[in-house]
């Protein structure tokens, strides 16, 4: 991992209720457990949070509805304010920032969309895109040149004059991340966006997320409670239970490495060869094959190539040297979702 | 036994009701007896001794205002006045414009400079509104209504009120608006706010002409004053609420799009809102026709004066035209506001010019009003019936309503008496003897201890204090004679207009005339109750009761439609796959799932009835209106203050009482806490 941290959260803390002003005082050294904090009549949505966001990854925080997962997206975006903790965001503290500081924040460098949306019912497609940039002061030519570029981006086209209402919710939420994109934002926030869509919609606007992110490479932070969209979207997961992060890795280290059985649960019902990659299978036999595969490619991928050729491949670095090696037969393992140790 | 009083039986609460109930009776039947035996005339009536002359310090204080208090630079009298001149400015602009002309010089002098809006460009100029906001239809509608008004020879008057109503409004709503925007961002002054809206909506408007009188002067700007004040408190909990309903995402979108406060409000929260803003905005609209005949009395001409004037004459032929007029020109304005509200979108011209000049081709039809416009002001230099409607044409029909009712008195006269006779000796006058003879003491405890009972101490606190503050003004009397009233009549309100509600939600016919009668019922002013009531019945408490009831009805079936309509549906299915009869279904589950909203229906039911009494004052109750009615009459602010605010504070109590019953309801059934 050698991307530098676009947005660190160090020790974040968000507890609903009158909260004392010492309760959280020795927090880093010994935290308060659940009942601790159940006892003196809090909610603790967000406990001790600890993440590090690289840019230009796509991070998915991935919870069960109530595991605090949009309060602490919330808190990332500092839409509510930390009980404790530090938001550093590119070298400064966000929880330092003054109301008008994280205005300019807000105006240049982050962008949001919301699970519901979120469109402005009074303003059509062009003017909700533009809003952002009417906010900040642009001229009209100037704004609505840039909002038709993404709107074209986003692949809504033709429909600028229409009103929100009018559009189905998948073309809604792509107005919805249109807005968000006008901006430019460095930092981009998506809370549960598809949530609220039809699952065949979902899976149109997931390849479309893709799309935009293989363009734009933004660093992103992407909220969800569907495990197979987060492995389907994530570069590294953190998983939220009861307002804490019990583990963050990427979705491959989550299925052969899950922290608990928590984590175990949701990991079981994915099918391995999406999550898998070659280099996690293989043997640590160097065969020199004229068949090559790469350690990084995902088993679904190669499945069907080695699956047919029905010989050994070698297996490469993203360097080009042989790693190890990997049979027709550990594929179909993968693939049928028998255990390879056996 | 009923079904009632077996459910009834079946809590605790049985007991407490029936104690309460039969402690009353016998205190209020030998109450008296039983306080000269014992030599305690106090018991029964409260002493005068004990009264604290509260109505006097508000005099005092009202003259001291009027005539000494001042803000170091000027008076209180000259803020007033400067305010009547500042609202007087535009409202003169306004009445020119529709209904007087514009004139230049004084008294005999004065020459027409340009003459008042034809007629027939007004209904133009309302068409052309109507088509905007929604069709064809609306705009022939009000059209019609317009026409309407012209016909009937009430043009001149109707342009007088809508030339108020145009003032009032504006200031109403952006008044109400701020206020609620300014509740909104401040809890504080949400806090601040609530209880002096729940006092200005249910003191009674009489009760404040009085000092309104007397800081703003007689005349159509003292109205305009007294509309406001009446028609703003909805506007404000209106706009609060609906910025409080602005979903929460919008607000984070509004924070992460990097709006600064005041873009978060206006660019974001109003424009959302404005939907539910414009539910206020009708409802401004109609409670200031409301006001027209009240503010009459104050000094506003118009049709309310004419209303006001033909009750005074008993002349029902000319107050039923002009009240008609009222209600037509209510029905316009609320059509024509509904319209605005539900308009989804702006409209916005399909191509735009480029060219500057010829913009106002994109906009045909401002382009005919203009125009013709022009052409009718020409036309009208040479052809006066263009100017004013010829006096002619127009149309009467109050010889006609006269003779119904003559007809009618002449020969249902005995059917007429023995219907009243009955209902007041078998119903009305053993309630009030009741009521009238619990003793103030027993009152006192007992109304605290039903606030105990539904809802804790602090309500129990709150009756006490209200009810002590009516019986140390030495009110108990004229207020037990009002909750007699009120009573009565919300229950006659409520026995026909709930089962008529349920009946409504089920069967769509039945609902379209039922909400045909309601909508003109509720649109009609309150006054008009009056004339055919008394002309039937003479005055006295059975007319007043009867247009109580009149007046009172309509939140009963309203409601209860709305109650029986929004159970869900899959509720009554799972009623019908376990085998209910039809009856069975309404019993078990329609009622007991709408009563939340019934007992909604109840409470809007209650505070329509005690704000009718006061005008009902004017056909002879002795009650709490009485008192208000009389101080207005006699210009004492002190009198008319503090009956009035009793009044109030028995419409709080019952709206306490009856929430408290509500959440119990919605408890039971789990709705929500």
């Amino acid at each position: 991992m050698d991307k530098p941290v676009k947005l660190a959260c160090r020790h974040v803390w968000k507890l609903f209720g009158a909260v004392g002003p010492d309760f959280l005082a020795g927090a880093t050294e010994q935290a308060p457990t659940l009942e601790m904090i159940q006892d003196a009549g809090l909610v603790g949505a967000v406990r001790d949070a600890n993440l590090e966001i690289l840019e230009g990854e796509i991070f998915v925080i991935m919870g069960l509805s109530g595991s605090g997962k949009s309060t602490l997206v919330r808190c990332l975006s500092r839409l509510i304010e930390p009980t404790a903790g530090e938001l550093i965001f590119e070298g400064i503290d966000l929880l330092k920032a003054s109301a008008k500081e994280m205005i300019e924040i807000r105006r240049h460098k982050m962008g949001m969309v919301f699970q519901h949306f979120a469109l402005l019912p009074h303003l059509t497609v062009l003017e909700n895109v533009a809003f952002p940039l009417e906010v900040q002061g642009k001229s009209r030519s100037q704004r609505e040149q840039i909002a038709r570029e993404v709107i074209e981006l986003v692949g809504l086209k033709g429909r600028e004059d229409n009103f929100p209402r009018e559009l189905s919710g998948g073309q809604q939420q792509r107005v919805g991340i249109a807005r968000s994109l006008a901006v430019e934002p460095e930092l981009w926030f998506l809370d549960e966006p598809f949530s609220a869509l039809d699952p065949l919609i979902r899976r149109e606007m997931q390849d479309e997320f893709l799309r935009l992110q293989s363009l734009l490479h933004k660093t992103i932070v992407f909220i969800t409670h569907d495990f197979e969209e987060a492995v389907r979207l994530a570069d590294r997961i953190a998983i939220m239970k009861d307002g804490q992060v019990i583990q963050v890795a990427t979705p491959e280290q989550l299925v052969l490495n899950p922290e608990n059985d928590y984590v175990k649960e949701f990991t079981k019902h994915i099918p391995r060869s999406k999550v898998l990659s070659a280099g996690a299978v293989m043997s640590e036999q160097k065969i020199g094959s004229s068949h090559q595969v790469f350690a990084d490619e995902r088993i679904e991928k190669i499945a069907e190539k080695v699956v047919t050729t029905n010989e050994t491949f070698s297996v490469l670095s993203s360097e080009g040297n042989v790693v190890g090696s990997i049979t027709p037969q550990q594929v179909i393992n993968v693939l049928v979702g028998r255990s390879d140790d056996q | 036994m009923t079904k009632l009083a077996q459910q009834l039986a079946q809590s605790r609460n049985f007991w407490f009701w029936t104690t309460l109930l039969l402690v009353s009776w016998v205190l209020s039947t030998y109450g008296r007896d039983l306080a000269k035996a014992v030599d305690a005339k106090w018991l029964i009536k409260f002493p005068a001794a004990w009264r604290i002359p509260m109505k006097g310090e508000i005099s005092a204080a009202m003259s001291w205002l009027v005539e000494d208090a001042h803000f170091g630079l000027f008076t209180v009298t000259e803020a007033t006045r400067s305010i009547t001149w500042l609202l007087e400015q535009p409202y003169q602009l306004v009445l020119s414009l529709f209904a007087s002309g514009f004139y230049q010089g004084v008294g005999q002098d004065a020459v027409l400079v340009f003459p008042a809006l034809s007629w027939v460009f007004v209904i133009i100029l309302v068409m052309a509104i109507g088509h905007y906001a929604k069709d064809w239809w609306l705009s022939s509608l009000v059209g019609i209504a317009f026409l309407y008004l012209a016909v009937f020879g009430q043009w001149d008057s109707s342009m007088v009120t809508l030339a108020s109503i145009a003032i009032a409004v504006p200031i109403g709503v952006w008044g109400g608006i701020l206020l609620g925007i300014a509740a909104y961002k401040w809890w504080i002054v949400e806090l601040a706010l609530r209880p002096l809206l729940d006092l200005m909506q249910t003191i009674p408007v009489f009760a404040y002409l009085v000092p309104i009188l007397f800081l703003f002067g007689f005349g159509p700007v003292s109205a305009l004053v007294a509309t406001i004040i009446y028609a703003m408190p909805p506007m404000v909990r209106i706009t609060t609420l609906a910025l409080k309903s602005v979903p929460t995402e919008l607000k984070e979108f509004s924070l992460m799009a990097g709006c600064t406060p005041r873009q978060t409000l206006w660019k974001v929260l109003i424009p959302s809102a404005k939907p539910t803003l414009m539910v206020g905005v009708n409802q401004v609209i109609m409670l200031s026709l409301n006001m027209v005949i009240i503010a009459s009395m104050i000094g506003a001409g118009g049709l309310g004066y004419d209303v006001l004037a033909s009750l005074r004459r008993l002349d029902i032929g000319g107050g039923l035209e002009a009240g008609v007029a009222i209600v037509v020109l209510a029905i316009a304005l609320d059509r024509v506001s509904q319209a605005f509200a539900l308009q989804r979108s702006p409209d916005r011209p399909l191509y735009a010019g480029n060219s500057t000049t010829l913009r106002i081709m994109n906009y045909p039809r401002t382009l005919i009003v203009l125009l013709s416009g022009g052409a009718i002001f020409a036309i009208g230099s040479f052809v006066p019936q263009m100017q004013t409607f010829p006096e002619a044409y127009e149309l009467t029909t109050g010889a006609i309503w006269e003779d119904v009712i003559r007809t009618i008195n002449v020969n249902f006269f005995d059917q007429l008496e023995a219907i009243k006779t009955t209902l007041l000796s078998v119903f009305l006058v053993p309630v009030k003897r009741f009521l009238g003879g619990i003793p103030w003491i027993w009152g006192l405890l007992a109304v605290s201890l039903i606030g105990w009972r539904v809802g804790g101490w602090k309500v129990c606190l709150l009756a006490f204090l209200l009810t002590a503050f009516i019986i140390v003004n030495g009110l108990w009397a004229k207020a037990m004679t009002t909750v007699y009233l009120c009573g009565i009549s919300v229950l006659i309100a409520c026995v026909i207009g709930i089962p008529v509600g349920i009946l409504s939600a089920l069967n769509s016919r039945v609902d379209r005339i039922v909400s045909g009668i309601i909508d003109t019922l509720q649109t009609l002013p309150s006054f008009v109750y009056l004339i055919p009531v008394v002309m039937l019945f003479r005055v006295g408490d059975f007319s007043a009761m009867i247009a109580v009831v009149l007046y009172a009805i309509a939140p009963a079936v309203r409601y209860a439609a709305q109650g029986v309509r929004s159970i869900n549906p899959q509720l009554i299915e799972a009623g019908i796959v376990s085998g209910c009869t039809p009856f069975q279904l309404l019993r078990r589950i329609r009622v007991p799932l709408a009563l939340p909203e019934i007992l909604l229906g109840l409470n809007q039911t209650i505070m329509l009835a005690l704000s009718m009494l006061v005008i009902t004052a004017l056909v002879g109750t002795r009650d709490l209106g009485q008192e208000v009615y009389i101080a207005l009459t006699k210009a004492d602010t002190g009198r008319g203050l503090v009956a009035g605010l009793a009044i109030a504070f028995i419409a709080i109590l019952a709206d306490r009482f009856v929430a408290a019953g509500a959440n119990r309801a919605k408890q039971r059934y789990g709705y929500e806490s």
